[in-house]
């Protein structure tokens, strides 16, 4: 699946590898969901951005 | 003109104008200017403003047309007040946690400078009054005169004048926040999203009429409404916490606008009443009204 940048992703955070092509973003792989919002609440905390959840197991930090 | 006769309307059209700044000068909730040094600064402006208009009539009676000219020629350095204003504002925006806009920045430089003009305009009446007709009393009449018909003018319109206000819950759809069935944004953390549905509150911003539901459409009128209810009501964001920036969203079918804020204090009464108070931004104003087709075309 393709990532199109709207505004800057600064990180994809995915459950799924194949969900995710290339694109520039780090890509951060997590085993479960747990796993996954723990990641996604310290870097966005990290980098200021906001997570959005794609609804396909994939979440991006968009730095807005 | 002796000495003597020039200090009377000098000395009348000084103290009103500077009178008149400190009138206009208020340190309100915006806390612009900061005080003190900004409030300093401005009043500092206020009496050179003041002076200026205060000696023009009585030099040019003089026939010292080389000093009238001169202050003239001074008068125009007060455009620059707007300018620094503006740079002023500007360097902090980046560091404010929900930013006032380009069109407020714009609006609060825009009246900084006209309230020096205003000022000088005080002090022309009051001096040229006691220059004409020696009568001290008439000039300072003359200038309250002024002082209060600028002052009607200084106050205009707000949120309140031009809309109908509703407090309501937020909800989610999946994982779209939503206020009156207007999507506002996407959140995508659970905790965040629980955070939202335990604090946060919605705003239905209703424009009674199709000049408001123009001046509403205005992203900057928007943001100034985030910002100043921000500012009142406080709000539960920090570095790191996008997802709780205050958001004022358009209902693109009706034109309506509702805004989604997680506030510091909870008051639903009191947040209604901080956004009835935001100004209408002289920048974002629009009157569709006014021209044929906008009133042909009216609901």
């Amino acid at each position: 699946m393709e990532i199109r940048i709207v505004e800057t992703i600064v990180c994809v955070i995915t459950l799924d590898r194949d969900a995710v092509g290339g694109g520039g973003a780090p890509i951060v792989y997590a085993k479960n969901e747990e796993e996954r919002e723990r990641m996604a609440e310290v870097l966005s905390r990290t980098m200021d951005a906001m997570v959005h959840d794609l609804g396909n197991g994939v979440y991006v930090l968009i730095k807005h | 003109m002796a000495g003597a006769e020039l200090l009377a309307p000098i000395a009348g059209g000084l103290i009103l104008g500077a009178m008149a700044r400190i009138a206009l000068l208020q340190v309100d909730y915006r806390m612009y200017p900061s005080y003190p040094h900004g409030w300093l600064i401005h009043f500092a402006w206020g009496v050179i403003a003041a002076f200026v208009g205060s000696v023009v009539v009585p030099a040019l009676a003089a026939k010292e047309f080389t000093a009238a000219t001169f202050l003239v020629l001074v008068a125009q350095q007060f455009r620059d007040i707007r300018r620094m204003e503006r740079a002023s504002l500007d360097l902090v925006e980046s560091m404010e946690l929900v930013p006032r806009g380009p069109h407020y920045i714009e609006g609060i430089a825009r009246t900084f400078e006209a309230r020096s003009y205003l000022v000088i305009a005080v002090s022309l009446v009051t001096s040229t009054i006691i220059t004409f007709t020696g009568h001290i009393l008439g000039g300072i009449a003359g200038g309250l005169v002024t002082f209060f018909l600028v002052f009607m003018v200084k106050r205009g319109q707000r949120i309140g004048d031009i809309a109908e206000l509703t407090a309501v819950d937020v909800e989610f759809e999946g994982t779209l926040l939503k206020v009156a069935n207007v999507i506002v944004m996407e959140v995508g953390l659970r905790k965040s999203r629980e955070w939202w549905l335990e604090r946060g509150i919605g705003v239905i911003i209703e424009p009674k009429d199709d000049d408001a539901r123009a001046t509403l459409a205005s992203l900057g009128q928007r943001q100034a409404i985030a910002h100043d209810t921000a500012a009142i009501m406080g709000v539960t964001k920090d570095f790191g916490l996008p997802e709780f920036t205050p958001l004022v969203r358009r209902d693109i079918e009706t034109g309506r606008v509702v805004m989604a804020i997680v506030p510091m204090e909870p008051d639903r009464r009191q947040i209604l009443a901080a956004v009835e108070r935001v100004p209408v931004l002289e920048a974002a104003r629009r009157a569709p009204l006014q021209s044929e087709p906008g009133l042909k075309a009216a609901d």
